[in-house]
């Protein structure tokens, strides 16, 4: 393996890793998130591929394109002649591509997968199918094209935060199993590449107490385990709330009136428990917000969007990561 | 919300009660509270239905799972003590799946000490048994199983592991029963069937070079490994299978009702419908949807557009800055439970048969017994 550089951060983006790996507690909106990176680091020219492992087409649905195959394809362009690319690894294919590139299988490949082989193969060593898919990751952050690198960067949307310790743990899995030969040799140097300044691992969370709770544990995990933490993402962050004091039913009453708006009993007294629920919510929320300070880490809020995440919201994501500092 | 218009309204209570209903399952995407609706399902059951209930929880967060009793995991059910049952005379146990003891358990159930001892120490067992994708769905229908032979319970609440997709509960138990009992394990143990001098010898011509590439990319000591990890689960695997059956049998039967669990969100209820479609097919009970975290603003009459208008021409005015500020509040609620009820309207316009119910969203996260009971009345009494 080439020997790992760190890479520099010329455009100045805040992003200085080339592998940008995204996980988050389910539901954080980790897909989008990851998309919206890459959409941000293809900026100015360059050129990122966004890349799912999980089979779950995930990439596909929030663009609103077909199930993306085995194969890196046009995804979106970015302001300033960018591109972002995307691909879907398929640990099967991964393998077969894999045996052909070392031993020229050709059509005994294909006889293999018929045989039920390869499934064989990629179930009996749940590592084996983790270090496929990494090992298609790292293949793709290292390739290069003539002169220069085929992706300025890399983006994974990679497993929750449950397994991801796991998932990017290659080697301890697999030298449990091969001792020897072509499977350890790629997972070390899939393992070198995850561990090198060249990789981030992002954490996206929201500002409630279980994702709070698994980011602070996954950033524990990783550490221990060695990998480089990148950004803690706050995804659908509201800002935090001044230092304000609670609305009379009174003054509200006058507000409301002087907006022309109904001011009767039951609707000042609703909205002034909207508004209390809302303080209760928020005072919450700084607090975890306080949590992840305390992490010391570099934090990066994005906001709630309010017609969820279509393709302009995404575009408003990246221009907030690309601003990130 | 439009669920509510469009779709009959879920009735839990109707289904805790009802004695005919012996499992209740959770399943959804992760992170859409899953854990908590079955904990809060249970918690109801026992309280408020006077039954004999356990709650089988895979992942719990800490804290939930304290507040359940639940500091250890030793893989069986723990009264929880201190609920409110001394009307009805129900009781609440709960526990926590211990994937890896429960395959030991039935490793051991299936074969003699010896071998059980021989296959435990095999490093594929090791890794299969604590990290294949797929052992803990098949674990958790295991435990089910065991739960529902052994007839203590009036009704088991199961919720379901944090999966990829919530299709992964249903496919990886009928996954891992064919891997253990498919072609490819057979071919790997025909040498082993025919006195195992060597490993390949009466293998075809074209999984004689299968195995020369296995050979070359694993090396040869995994693959002895894995040949006495194949040749001794190869007395089990009649009985591994007949106990999916088993549970799939069970997970079809009238006694079993499926709640699907979702958030608002896209994600969640793609996924929910994806598994409504799949219990739809498998002829499993789906008994309904539990949309949860779901935001309503107290004020109908008050749409965003005008609140945003008001809170403007206000800001303008100057002297209403509280004002100003419930009305924005407000504007985004409303616009908030606007996009919610687009998202769940996916749902229910797929399946409008399917009764749902929504679960206001709680300004704060639940981990304990009165969080669980009030979110038990709040799935009740929307």
């Amino acid at each position: 393996m080439r020997a790992v550089e760190r890479p520099a951060d010329p455009a100045g983006t805040g992003w200085p890793a080339r592998l940008h790996v995204v996980t988050g507690k389910g539901g954080t909106g980790k897909t989008s998130v990851a998309a919206a990176l890459a959409l941000a680091l293809a900026r100015d020219g360059r050129r990122t591929l966004l890349v799912e492992v999980e089979g779950r087409q995930g990439i596909a649905q929030l663009f609103g394109t077909d199930p993306l195959p085995y194969e890196e394809r046009h995804l979106a362009d970015a302001p300033g002649g960018g591109e972002v690319r995307a691909l879907a690894v398929d640990a099967e294919e991964a393998l077969l591509e894999y045996l052909d590139m070392f031993y020229k299988l050709g059509a005994a490949g294909r006889a293999l997968r018929k045989l039920g082989a390869i499934d064989f193969a990629t179930t009996i060593a749940p590592g084996l199918r983790d270090v496929l898919l990494t090992g298609k990751v790292k293949e793709a952050t290292t390739r290069t094209a003539g002169q220069r690198r085929a992706y300025d960067a890399v983006v994974l949307d990679a497993p929750p935060t449950g397994r991801i310790g796991r998932f990017l743990n290659v080697t301890a899995e697999t030298a449990r199993l091969a001792k020897v030969g072509p499977i350890k040799t790629q997972s070390e140097g899939v393992a070198a590449l995850l561990r090198s300044p060249m990789t981030a691992v992002h954490v996206v969370t929201l500002l409630e107490e279980m994702p709070v709770q698994e980011t602070l544990d996954a950033i524990t995990e990783l550490t221990q385990l060695g990998f480089p933490v990148g950004r803690v993402i706050v995804n659908a962050a509201r800002p935090p709330l001044p230092a304000g004091r609670e609305v009379t039913a009174a003054e509200l009453r006058r507000g409301l009136a002087a907006a022309g708006l109904p001011a009767d009993r039951d609707t000042v007294a609703a909205l002034a428990g909207e508004a209390r629920d809302q303080a209760i919510r928020r005072e919450l929320e700084d607090s975890l917000r306080g949590d992840l300070v305390e992490l010391g880490r570099p934090l990066t809020e994005l906001p709630l969007l309010p017609d969820g995440v279509d393709r302009a919201g995404l575009e408003a994501l990246a221009r907030a990561l690309h601003g990130a500092d | 919300m439009p669920s509510e218009d469009a779709a009959p309204r879920l009735d839990v209570d109707q289904i805790l009660a009802d004695p005919g209903v012996r499992i209740v399952v959770c399943c959804g995407a992760g992170g859409v509270g899953k854990t908590t609706t079955a904990a809060a399902l249970a918690l109801r059951a026992a309280e408020q239905h006077g039954r004999r209930t356990v709650v089988l929880t895979i992942d719990p967060a800490r804290r939930l799972a304290q507040s359940l009793g639940l500091t250890e995991l030793d893989n069986t059910p723990r009264q929880v003590k201190g609920i409110d049952v001394e009307a009805g005379g129900g009781e609440l146990h709960a526990m926590m799946l211990d994937m890896k003891r429960t395959f030991d358990d039935v490793v051991l159930a299936h074969t003699d000490p010896a071998k059980a001892a021989e296959i435990f120490a095999n490093p594929f067992y090791q890794a299969m048994s604590s990290t294949f994708a797929g052992t803990q769905e098949y674990m958790a229908m295991e435990k089910l199983g065991q739960l529902h032979a052994r007839g203590e319970w009036d009704l088991i609440v199961v919720d379901t592991p944090p999966s990829r997709s919530a299709l992964d509960f249903l496919d990886a138990p009928a996954r891992l029963s064919r891997f253990l009992d498919g072609r490819m394990l057979r071919l790997l143990l025909a040498p082993a069937r025919s006195g195992g001098r060597s490993m390949f010898s009466l293998v075809t011509a074209s999984f004689g070079m299968f195995s020369k590439v296995v050979q070359k990319v694993l090396g040869a000591q995994l693959l002895t490994d894995l040949s006495g990890f194949v040749a001794a689960l190869d007395s089990m695997f009649g009985g591994f299978r007949q106990r999916a059956e088993q549970t799939y049998r069970i997970l079809q039967a009238r006694e079993t009702a499926f709640l699907l669990v979702a958030t608002p969100e896209p994600d969640a209820v793609r996924e929910a419908a994806y598994f409504a479609g799949r219990l739809r097919s498998e002829r499993m009970p789906l008994a309904g949807l539990v949309l949860n975290r779901v935001h309503r603003p107290a004020v109908d009459s008050l749409d965003a557009a005008t609140s945003l208008a008001a809170a403007d021409r206000l800001a303008e005015e100057g002297g209403h800055d509280g004002t100003v500020e419930v009305l924005r509040a407000h504007a985004a609620l409303a616009q908030q439970a606007a996009r919610e009820q687009r998202v769940a309207a996916r749902f229910t316009e797929a399946f409008p048969q399917v009764p749902a119910v929504s679960v206001t969203a709680q300004p704060a996260d639940v981990h304990d017994v009165d969080g669980l009971r009030t979110i038990g009345a709040a799935i009740s009494r929307p």
